[in-house]
Protein backbone atom coordinates (compact mmCIF):
# COMPACT_ATOMS: atom_id res chain seq x y z
CA UNK A 1 0.00 0.00 0.00
CA UNK A 2 1.40 3.63 -1.01
CA UNK A 3 2.19 5.86 1.63
CA UNK A 4 1.09 9.29 0.83
CA UNK A 5 4.03 12.34 1.44
CA UNK A 6 2.41 14.91 0.12
CA UNK A 7 2.19 17.88 2.81
CA UNK A 8 0.68 19.85 0.26
CA UNK A 9 -0.68 19.34 -2.88
CA UNK A 10 -2.36 22.11 -5.47
CA UNK A 11 -5.10 21.72 -7.77
CA UNK A 12 -4.41 24.28 -10.53
CA UNK A 13 -7.71 26.22 -11.04
CA UNK A 14 -7.74 28.54 -13.72
CA UNK A 15 -11.18 28.75 -14.35
CA UNK A 16 -12.26 25.96 -16.06
CA UNK A 17 -15.00 23.79 -14.52
CA UNK A 18 -15.98 22.27 -11.60
CA UNK A 19 -12.65 21.02 -8.98
CA UNK A 20 -15.19 19.93 -6.05
CA UNK A 21 -14.70 16.43 -7.17
CA UNK A 22 -11.08 16.89 -7.60
CA UNK A 23 -10.37 18.08 -4.38
CA UNK A 24 -12.79 15.85 -2.64
CA UNK A 25 -11.17 12.78 -3.77
CA UNK A 26 -7.42 13.97 -3.17
CA UNK A 27 -8.21 14.70 0.34
CA UNK A 28 -10.47 11.38 1.08
CA UNK A 29 -7.09 9.18 0.11
CA UNK A 30 -5.00 12.24 2.24
CA UNK A 31 -6.56 12.91 5.20
CA UNK A 32 -3.66 14.58 6.74
CA UNK A 33 -2.43 16.64 3.67
CA UNK A 34 -3.42 20.30 2.75
CA UNK A 35 -4.99 19.65 -0.50
CA UNK A 36 -5.57 23.27 -1.54
CA UNK A 37 -7.53 24.87 -5.04
CA UNK A 38 -6.04 27.90 -6.67
CA UNK A 39 -4.66 29.81 -9.15
CA UNK A 40 -1.84 31.69 -7.18
CA UNK A 41 1.32 30.68 -8.43
CA UNK A 42 3.19 31.32 -5.75
CA UNK A 43 1.33 28.48 -3.82
CA UNK A 44 1.72 25.75 -6.45
CA UNK A 45 4.95 26.50 -6.73
CA UNK A 46 5.46 26.12 -3.14
CA UNK A 47 3.40 22.82 -2.77
CA UNK A 48 5.04 19.22 -3.22
CA UNK A 49 2.12 17.52 -5.37
CA UNK A 50 0.18 19.59 -8.51
CA UNK A 51 -2.61 18.74 -10.00
CA UNK A 52 -3.88 20.14 -13.58
CA UNK A 53 -7.32 19.05 -14.31
CA UNK A 54 -9.49 20.77 -17.03
CA UNK A 55 -12.58 20.30 -18.58
CA UNK A 56 -14.83 21.81 -21.54
CA UNK A 57 -13.13 22.98 -24.98
CA UNK A 58 -9.41 22.85 -25.42
CA UNK A 59 -9.66 26.88 -26.86
CA UNK A 60 -11.19 27.64 -23.36
CA UNK A 61 -8.87 26.06 -21.56
CA UNK A 62 -5.53 27.33 -23.63
CA UNK A 63 -6.85 30.49 -23.71
CA UNK A 64 -7.20 30.71 -20.06
CA UNK A 65 -3.91 29.19 -19.26
CA UNK A 66 -2.43 31.71 -21.11
CA UNK A 67 -4.02 34.38 -19.87
CA UNK A 68 -3.31 33.44 -16.68
CA UNK A 69 0.21 32.34 -17.37
CA UNK A 70 -0.22 28.93 -15.82
CA UNK A 71 1.68 27.18 -18.86
CA UNK A 72 4.85 28.84 -16.94
CA UNK A 73 4.26 27.77 -13.89
CA UNK A 74 3.20 24.25 -15.31
CA UNK A 75 6.79 24.31 -17.41
CA UNK A 76 8.49 25.29 -13.51
CA UNK A 77 6.26 22.38 -11.85
CA UNK A 78 7.23 19.85 -14.91
CA UNK A 79 11.33 20.86 -13.55
CA UNK A 80 11.40 19.17 -10.71
CA UNK A 81 7.75 18.12 -8.25
CA UNK A 82 5.29 14.99 -9.18
CA UNK A 83 2.58 16.75 -12.14
CA UNK A 84 -0.34 14.84 -12.64
CA UNK A 85 -2.74 16.12 -15.67
CA UNK A 86 -6.36 15.02 -15.80
CA UNK A 87 -8.80 14.91 -18.73
CA UNK A 88 -8.04 18.04 -20.44
CA UNK A 89 -5.34 18.90 -18.15
CA UNK A 90 -3.23 16.21 -20.65
CA UNK A 91 -4.89 17.10 -23.65
CA UNK A 92 -3.32 20.53 -23.11
CA UNK A 93 0.01 18.94 -22.14
CA UNK A 94 0.13 17.49 -25.77
CA UNK A 95 1.36 19.36 -28.96
CA UNK A 96 -1.56 20.54 -30.92
CA UNK A 97 -5.52 19.70 -30.88
CA UNK A 98 -7.83 19.87 -33.80
CA UNK A 99 -10.55 20.83 -31.57
CA UNK A 100 -12.12 24.59 -32.05
CA UNK A 101 -10.04 24.40 -35.58
CA UNK A 102 -7.22 23.63 -34.38
CA UNK A 103 -5.58 24.85 -31.23
CA UNK A 104 -1.96 24.67 -30.28
CA UNK A 105 -1.02 23.07 -26.53
CA UNK A 106 1.74 23.27 -24.09
CA UNK A 107 3.79 20.73 -26.27
CA UNK A 108 5.23 18.88 -22.92
CA UNK A 109 4.88 15.22 -24.83
CA UNK A 110 5.14 15.11 -28.47
CA UNK A 111 1.86 14.22 -29.69
CA UNK A 112 -1.72 14.88 -31.14
CA UNK A 113 -5.47 15.82 -29.96
CA UNK A 114 -7.92 14.20 -33.16
CA UNK A 115 -11.73 13.68 -32.83
CA UNK A 116 -13.25 10.11 -32.54
CA UNK A 117 -15.41 10.77 -35.54
CA UNK A 118 -19.00 9.97 -36.33
CA UNK A 119 -18.88 6.78 -37.86
CA UNK A 120 -16.90 4.21 -35.02
CA UNK A 121 -18.48 0.76 -34.68
CA UNK A 122 -18.22 -1.95 -32.08
CA UNK A 123 -20.04 -4.79 -30.96
CA UNK A 124 -23.16 -6.92 -32.15
CA UNK A 125 -25.95 -6.66 -30.83
CA UNK A 126 -28.85 -9.41 -30.25
CA UNK A 127 -30.35 -8.68 -33.10
CA UNK A 128 -27.16 -8.50 -35.78
CA UNK A 129 -26.54 -4.96 -36.28
CA UNK A 130 -23.45 -3.50 -35.12
CA UNK A 131 -22.93 -1.30 -31.85
CA UNK A 132 -22.72 2.45 -33.48
CA UNK A 133 -20.53 3.76 -30.58
CA UNK A 134 -21.34 7.38 -29.47
CA UNK A 135 -19.31 10.22 -28.83
CA UNK A 136 -18.32 11.11 -26.26
CA UNK A 137 -17.05 8.25 -25.30
CA UNK A 138 -18.72 8.44 -21.75
CA UNK A 139 -18.00 5.40 -19.13
CA UNK A 140 -15.63 3.01 -17.78
CA UNK A 141 -13.14 1.61 -19.84
CA UNK A 142 -10.26 -0.61 -19.73
CA UNK A 143 -6.81 0.49 -19.32
CA UNK A 144 -3.83 -1.38 -20.63
CA UNK A 145 -1.14 -0.36 -17.92
CA UNK A 146 2.66 0.02 -19.47
CA UNK A 147 4.68 -0.30 -15.74
CA UNK A 148 4.69 2.64 -13.84
CA UNK A 149 4.62 3.46 -10.13
CA UNK A 150 1.44 5.41 -10.26
CA UNK A 151 -0.39 1.58 -11.14
CA UNK A 152 0.78 0.14 -7.54
CA UNK A 153 -1.53 -1.99 -6.63
CA UNK A 154 -4.07 -1.10 -9.40
CA UNK A 155 -4.61 -4.49 -11.45
CA UNK A 156 -3.95 -4.31 -15.50
CA UNK A 157 -6.99 -3.88 -17.46
CA UNK A 158 -9.07 -2.39 -14.53
CA UNK A 159 -11.56 0.09 -15.61
CA UNK A 160 -11.45 3.86 -15.28
CA UNK A 161 -14.49 6.78 -15.74
CA UNK A 162 -13.97 8.81 -19.33
CA UNK A 163 -15.43 11.59 -20.76
CA UNK A 164 -14.34 12.63 -23.99
CA UNK A 165 -14.53 13.28 -27.58
CA UNK A 166 -11.07 14.23 -28.45
CA UNK A 167 -8.27 11.21 -28.12
CA UNK A 168 -4.36 11.57 -27.71
CA UNK A 169 -2.03 10.02 -29.96
CA UNK A 170 1.44 10.17 -28.97
CA UNK A 171 4.74 10.72 -30.83
CA UNK A 172 6.86 8.65 -28.59
CA UNK A 173 5.29 5.45 -27.75
CA UNK A 174 7.51 5.32 -24.64
CA UNK A 175 5.98 7.81 -22.92
CA UNK A 176 2.83 5.99 -23.25
CA UNK A 177 2.04 4.65 -20.00
CA UNK A 178 -1.63 3.57 -20.29
CA UNK A 179 -3.53 2.10 -23.32
CA UNK A 180 -7.04 2.49 -24.68
CA UNK A 181 -9.51 1.50 -26.90
CA UNK A 182 -12.82 2.46 -28.55
CA UNK A 183 -13.09 2.11 -31.99
CA UNK A 184 -9.84 3.09 -32.08
CA UNK A 185 -6.66 3.17 -29.93
CA UNK A 186 -5.91 5.93 -27.94
CA UNK A 187 -3.14 7.03 -25.23
CA UNK A 188 -5.42 6.78 -21.94
CA UNK A 189 -1.96 7.92 -20.13
CA UNK A 190 0.87 9.65 -20.58
CA UNK A 191 4.00 9.74 -18.44
CA UNK A 192 7.82 11.35 -18.35
CA UNK A 193 10.26 11.59 -15.84
CA UNK A 194 8.37 13.80 -12.70
CA UNK A 195 5.11 14.03 -15.12
CA UNK A 196 1.70 11.56 -15.54
CA UNK A 197 -1.15 12.46 -16.97
CA UNK A 198 -4.72 10.37 -17.79
CA UNK A 199 -7.71 10.62 -20.23
CA UNK A 200 -9.56 9.27 -17.57
CA UNK A 201 -11.16 11.02 -14.31
CA UNK A 202 -9.31 9.25 -11.32
CA UNK A 203 -11.88 11.42 -8.77
CA UNK A 204 -14.52 10.28 -10.72
CA UNK A 205 -13.52 6.26 -11.11
CA UNK A 206 -14.00 4.89 -7.82
CA UNK A 207 -11.42 2.80 -6.21
CA UNK A 208 -9.07 2.45 -8.78
CA UNK A 209 -9.07 6.25 -9.40
CA UNK A 210 -9.02 6.73 -5.62
CA UNK A 211 -5.54 4.60 -5.47
CA UNK A 212 -4.48 6.32 -9.09
CA UNK A 213 -4.73 9.62 -6.89
CA UNK A 214 -3.07 7.79 -3.34
CA UNK A 215 -0.26 6.56 -5.31
CA UNK A 216 0.24 10.58 -6.97
CA UNK A 217 0.45 11.40 -3.53
CA UNK A 218 2.81 8.67 -2.26
CA UNK A 219 5.28 9.34 -5.67
CA UNK A 220 8.46 10.73 -5.45
CA UNK A 221 8.05 11.62 -8.99
CA UNK A 222 10.83 8.62 -9.94
CA UNK A 223 9.53 6.63 -12.91
CA UNK B 1 -11.53 -3.81 -24.31
CA UNK B 2 -14.50 -2.71 -24.61
CA UNK B 3 -16.70 0.49 -23.04
CA UNK B 4 -18.92 -0.57 -20.52
CA UNK B 5 -22.62 -0.39 -20.72
CA UNK B 6 -23.72 1.15 -17.32
CA UNK B 7 -26.15 0.45 -14.77
CA UNK B 8 -27.78 4.08 -12.71
CA UNK B 9 -29.41 3.58 -9.85
CA UNK B 10 -32.10 6.21 -9.67
CA UNK B 11 -32.69 8.20 -6.58
CA UNK B 12 -36.15 10.17 -6.84
CA UNK B 13 -35.87 12.92 -3.73
CA UNK B 14 -38.79 14.55 -2.37
CA UNK B 15 -38.33 16.80 0.61
CA UNK B 16 -34.87 15.10 1.73
CA UNK B 17 -36.71 11.57 1.17
CA UNK B 18 -35.83 8.69 -1.43
CA UNK B 19 -39.67 7.94 -2.97
CA UNK B 20 -40.79 5.85 -5.92
CA UNK B 21 -44.33 7.09 -6.99
CA UNK B 22 -46.21 4.47 -9.51
CA UNK B 23 -46.92 6.61 -13.00
CA UNK B 24 -45.52 9.54 -11.53
CA UNK B 25 -48.17 9.66 -8.63
CA UNK B 26 -48.59 7.52 -5.41
CA UNK B 27 -45.49 7.64 -3.11
CA UNK B 28 -43.28 5.02 -1.13
CA UNK B 29 -40.55 6.05 1.15
CA UNK B 30 -36.99 4.61 0.58
CA UNK B 31 -34.62 6.10 2.72
CA UNK B 32 -32.57 8.69 3.47
CA UNK B 33 -30.54 9.65 0.42
CA UNK B 34 -27.17 9.79 1.37
CA UNK B 35 -27.28 6.45 3.20
CA UNK B 36 -28.96 4.83 -0.40
CA UNK B 37 -26.05 6.56 -2.42
CA UNK B 38 -23.53 4.91 -0.46
CA UNK B 39 -25.17 1.91 -0.84
CA UNK B 40 -25.28 1.44 -4.69
CA UNK B 41 -21.75 2.96 -4.89
CA UNK B 42 -20.71 -0.22 -2.70
CA UNK B 43 -22.54 -2.22 -4.38
CA UNK B 44 -20.74 -0.88 -7.73
CA UNK B 45 -23.19 1.21 -9.54
CA UNK B 46 -21.57 3.21 -12.54
CA UNK B 47 -23.27 6.35 -11.55
CA UNK B 48 -26.27 7.69 -9.81
CA UNK B 49 -28.79 10.03 -10.52
CA UNK B 50 -30.39 11.84 -7.96
CA UNK B 51 -33.80 13.81 -8.82
CA UNK B 52 -35.30 16.22 -6.95
CA UNK B 53 -39.04 15.86 -7.64
CA UNK B 54 -40.64 18.28 -4.87
CA UNK B 55 -38.30 21.30 -6.79
CA UNK B 56 -40.21 23.34 -5.11
CA UNK B 57 -37.79 27.01 -4.40
CA UNK B 58 -37.86 26.14 -1.12
CA UNK B 59 -36.65 22.77 -1.45
CA UNK B 60 -33.56 23.69 -3.05
CA UNK B 61 -31.70 24.42 -0.70
CA UNK B 62 -32.30 21.26 1.18
CA UNK B 63 -30.97 19.66 -2.32
CA UNK B 64 -27.88 21.31 -2.53
CA UNK B 65 -27.24 20.11 0.99
CA UNK B 66 -27.94 16.40 -0.16
CA UNK B 67 -25.69 16.75 -3.09
CA UNK B 68 -22.99 17.94 -1.06
CA UNK B 69 -23.15 15.38 1.38
CA UNK B 70 -23.45 12.67 -1.13
CA UNK B 71 -20.26 13.84 -3.21
CA UNK B 72 -17.95 13.61 0.42
CA UNK B 73 -18.90 9.96 -0.12
CA UNK B 74 -19.44 8.71 -3.63
CA UNK B 75 -16.34 8.83 -6.38
CA UNK B 76 -19.03 7.85 -9.15
CA UNK B 77 -20.45 10.75 -11.99
CA UNK B 78 -23.61 12.33 -9.96
CA UNK B 79 -25.98 13.29 -12.15
CA UNK B 80 -28.79 16.14 -10.53
CA UNK B 81 -32.11 16.68 -12.25
CA UNK B 82 -35.46 18.49 -10.96
CA UNK B 83 -36.21 22.04 -11.65
CA UNK B 84 -32.52 22.45 -13.38
CA UNK B 85 -34.58 26.16 -15.07
CA UNK B 86 -31.20 28.90 -15.39
CA UNK B 87 -27.44 28.94 -15.69
CA UNK B 88 -27.40 29.72 -11.77
CA UNK B 89 -29.04 26.59 -11.10
CA UNK B 90 -26.44 24.22 -13.44
CA UNK B 91 -23.44 26.57 -11.26
CA UNK B 92 -25.06 26.02 -8.14
CA UNK B 93 -25.48 22.26 -8.52
CA UNK B 94 -22.63 21.61 -10.27
CA UNK B 95 -20.42 23.56 -6.90
CA UNK B 96 -22.35 21.59 -4.54
CA UNK B 97 -20.39 18.52 -6.46
CA UNK B 98 -22.56 17.29 -9.03
CA UNK B 99 -20.87 16.03 -12.24
CA UNK B 100 -23.95 16.60 -14.67
CA UNK B 101 -27.24 18.13 -14.82
CA UNK B 102 -30.23 16.58 -16.03
CA UNK B 103 -32.51 19.24 -17.97
CA UNK B 104 -36.46 18.40 -18.69
CA UNK B 105 -39.36 21.06 -18.78
CA UNK B 106 -36.97 23.97 -19.44
CA UNK B 107 -35.56 22.56 -22.42
CA UNK B 108 -39.10 22.43 -23.88
CA UNK B 109 -39.52 25.94 -22.97
CA UNK B 110 -36.60 27.39 -23.81
CA UNK B 111 -34.43 25.03 -26.44
CA UNK B 112 -31.54 27.84 -26.50
CA UNK B 113 -30.86 27.18 -22.35
CA UNK B 114 -29.26 23.87 -23.73
CA UNK B 115 -27.24 25.50 -26.01
CA UNK B 116 -25.94 27.76 -23.56
CA UNK B 117 -25.79 25.35 -20.79
CA UNK B 118 -23.82 23.24 -22.89
CA UNK B 119 -21.33 26.22 -23.97
CA UNK B 120 -20.67 27.63 -20.46
CA UNK B 121 -20.16 24.22 -18.58
CA UNK B 122 -19.34 21.47 -21.67
CA UNK B 123 -21.31 19.29 -23.39
CA UNK B 124 -20.18 16.24 -21.15
CA UNK B 125 -22.26 17.78 -17.96
CA UNK B 126 -25.62 18.22 -19.63
CA UNK B 127 -27.98 15.78 -19.97
CA UNK B 128 -31.45 16.55 -21.50
CA UNK B 129 -34.34 14.09 -20.40
CA UNK B 130 -36.79 13.28 -22.32
CA UNK B 131 -40.46 12.23 -21.11
CA UNK B 132 -41.74 10.17 -24.01
CA UNK B 133 -45.50 8.95 -24.04
CA UNK B 134 -46.75 6.44 -26.95
CA UNK B 135 -49.28 8.59 -28.97
CA UNK B 136 -49.70 6.26 -31.84
CA UNK B 137 -48.52 2.66 -33.35
CA UNK B 138 -48.87 -0.63 -31.77
CA UNK B 139 -46.04 -0.03 -29.17
CA UNK B 140 -44.61 -3.74 -30.61
CA UNK B 141 -40.83 -3.36 -31.28
CA UNK B 142 -40.27 -2.60 -34.87
CA UNK B 143 -44.16 -0.94 -35.71
CA UNK B 144 -43.42 1.57 -38.22
CA UNK B 145 -46.50 3.25 -36.96
CA UNK B 146 -45.59 3.80 -33.41
CA UNK B 147 -45.02 7.44 -32.63
CA UNK B 148 -44.07 8.79 -29.19
CA UNK B 149 -44.84 12.39 -27.81
CA UNK B 150 -42.63 14.65 -24.91
CA UNK B 151 -44.22 15.52 -22.15
CA UNK B 152 -43.30 18.00 -19.47
CA UNK B 153 -44.46 18.30 -15.68
CA UNK B 154 -43.93 15.28 -14.73
CA UNK B 155 -45.57 13.46 -17.47
CA UNK B 156 -48.88 15.62 -16.78
CA UNK B 157 -48.62 18.10 -20.08
CA UNK B 158 -48.57 17.31 -23.73
CA UNK B 159 -46.26 19.14 -26.10
CA UNK B 160 -46.77 17.90 -29.58
CA UNK B 161 -43.23 17.50 -30.16
CA UNK B 162 -42.29 14.19 -31.45
CA UNK B 163 -39.49 12.14 -29.26
CA UNK B 164 -37.62 11.12 -31.41
CA UNK B 165 -37.31 14.56 -33.27
CA UNK B 166 -36.56 16.16 -30.48
CA UNK B 167 -33.57 14.15 -28.88
CA UNK B 168 -32.01 14.49 -32.48
CA UNK B 169 -32.31 18.71 -32.03
CA UNK B 170 -31.20 18.63 -28.19
CA UNK B 171 -28.38 16.37 -29.34
CA UNK B 172 -27.62 19.11 -31.76
CA UNK B 173 -27.86 21.94 -29.36
CA UNK B 174 -24.83 19.98 -27.57
CA UNK B 175 -26.66 17.99 -25.16
CA UNK B 176 -23.83 14.93 -23.93
CA UNK B 177 -26.31 12.68 -23.14
CA UNK B 178 -30.12 11.69 -23.28
CA UNK B 179 -32.17 10.44 -20.53
CA UNK B 180 -35.22 9.05 -21.65
CA UNK B 181 -38.33 7.68 -19.67
CA UNK B 182 -41.12 5.93 -20.98
CA UNK B 183 -44.24 7.66 -19.12
CA UNK B 184 -46.24 4.43 -20.55
CA UNK B 185 -43.80 1.93 -18.19
CA UNK B 186 -42.37 4.17 -15.27
CA UNK B 187 -43.17 2.67 -12.34
CA UNK B 188 -45.50 -0.28 -13.98
CA UNK B 189 -42.17 -3.07 -13.97
CA UNK B 190 -43.09 -4.69 -17.36
CA UNK B 191 -39.71 -3.36 -18.95
CA UNK B 192 -38.83 -0.57 -21.23
CA UNK B 193 -40.45 0.82 -24.05
CA UNK B 194 -37.80 -0.71 -26.16
CA UNK B 195 -39.30 0.87 -29.56
CA UNK B 196 -38.73 4.65 -28.64
CA UNK B 197 -35.38 3.56 -26.71
CA UNK B 198 -33.90 1.99 -29.72
CA UNK B 199 -35.80 4.82 -32.44
CA UNK B 200 -34.36 7.47 -30.29
CA UNK B 201 -30.65 5.89 -29.52
CA UNK B 202 -30.25 4.74 -33.37
CA UNK B 203 -31.58 8.52 -34.06
CA UNK B 204 -28.32 10.47 -31.79
CA UNK B 205 -24.68 10.18 -31.85
CA UNK B 206 -24.78 10.93 -27.98
CA UNK B 207 -25.24 7.81 -25.16
CA UNK B 208 -28.87 7.57 -24.47
CA UNK B 209 -29.77 6.48 -20.75
CA UNK B 210 -32.82 4.12 -20.86
CA UNK B 211 -34.99 4.62 -17.85
CA UNK B 212 -39.08 3.27 -16.39
CA UNK B 213 -40.21 0.26 -16.36
CA UNK B 214 -37.52 -2.05 -15.42
CA UNK B 215 -39.20 -5.16 -13.49
CA UNK B 216 -36.58 -7.75 -13.34
CA UNK B 217 -32.50 -7.96 -14.90
CA UNK B 218 -33.92 -9.18 -17.93
CA UNK B 219 -35.32 -6.23 -18.61
CA UNK B 220 -31.83 -4.37 -17.94
CA UNK B 221 -30.38 -6.64 -20.65
CA UNK B 222 -33.46 -6.01 -23.25
CA UNK B 223 -32.37 -2.64 -22.58
CA UNK B 224 -29.23 -2.73 -24.21
CA UNK B 225 -29.41 -5.42 -26.87
CA UNK B 226 -32.48 -4.45 -28.01
CA UNK B 227 -33.26 -1.20 -27.12
CA UNK B 228 -29.63 -0.20 -27.80
CA UNK B 229 -29.29 1.95 -24.94
CA UNK B 230 -25.94 3.10 -23.42
CA UNK B 231 -27.15 2.59 -20.04
CA UNK B 232 -29.89 1.60 -17.82
CA UNK B 233 -31.61 3.61 -15.37
CA UNK B 234 -33.64 1.49 -12.88
CA UNK B 235 -34.79 2.53 -8.90
CA UNK B 236 -37.68 0.28 -7.32
CA UNK B 237 -35.62 -2.96 -8.07
CA UNK B 238 -33.08 -1.70 -6.36
CA UNK B 239 -34.50 0.24 -3.66
CA UNK B 240 -36.32 -2.23 -1.86
CA UNK B 241 -34.08 -4.98 -1.87
CA UNK B 242 -35.36 -7.18 -5.25
CA UNK B 243 -31.89 -7.23 -6.60
CA UNK B 244 -28.57 -5.52 -5.75
CA UNK B 245 -26.59 -3.53 -8.64
CA UNK B 246 -24.01 -6.15 -8.54
CA UNK B 247 -26.63 -9.23 -9.09
CA UNK B 248 -28.04 -6.79 -12.05
CA UNK B 249 -24.64 -6.04 -13.37
CA UNK B 250 -23.17 -9.98 -13.46
CA UNK B 251 -26.89 -10.81 -14.70
CA UNK B 252 -26.21 -8.19 -17.96
CA UNK B 253 -22.27 -9.80 -18.16
CA UNK B 254 -23.75 -13.40 -18.08
CA UNK B 255 -26.15 -12.63 -20.80
CA UNK B 256 -23.12 -11.34 -23.07
CA UNK B 257 -23.03 -7.26 -22.29
CA UNK B 258 -19.28 -5.60 -21.70
CA UNK B 259 -20.05 -4.33 -17.82
CA UNK B 260 -17.51 -3.08 -15.16
CA UNK B 261 -17.53 -5.96 -12.37
CA UNK B 262 -14.31 -4.73 -10.81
Amino acid sequence: MSKVISKTCAVIDYGMGNLHSAHGALQKVAPNSNILVTSDPAKILAADHVVLPGVGAIRDCMSEIQRQEIDQVVAEVAKAKPLLGICVGLQAMMTRSEENGGIDCMNMFPGQVQYFGDNLLGDEFRDGTSDRLKVPHMGWNQVEQVAHPLWQDIKDQSRFYFVHSYFVTADDQSQVKGRGHYGKPFAAAMGQDNVFAVQFHPEKSHKNGLQLLQNFLSWDGQA
Amino acid sequence: MALAKRIIPCLDVDQGRVVKGVNFVGIRDAGDPVEVAKRYDEQGADEITFLDITATHEARGTTVKMVEAIAEHVFIPLTVGGGIREVEDIRRMLNAGADKVSINSAAVYNPEFVREASEKFGAQCIVVAIDAKRVAGSGVLGDAENKWEIFTHGGRKPTGIDAVEWAVKMANFGAGEILLTSMDRDGVKTGFDLGVTRAISDAVNIPVIASGGVGNLEHLAEGVQLGHADAVLAASIFHFGEYTVQEAKQHMADAGIEMRLD
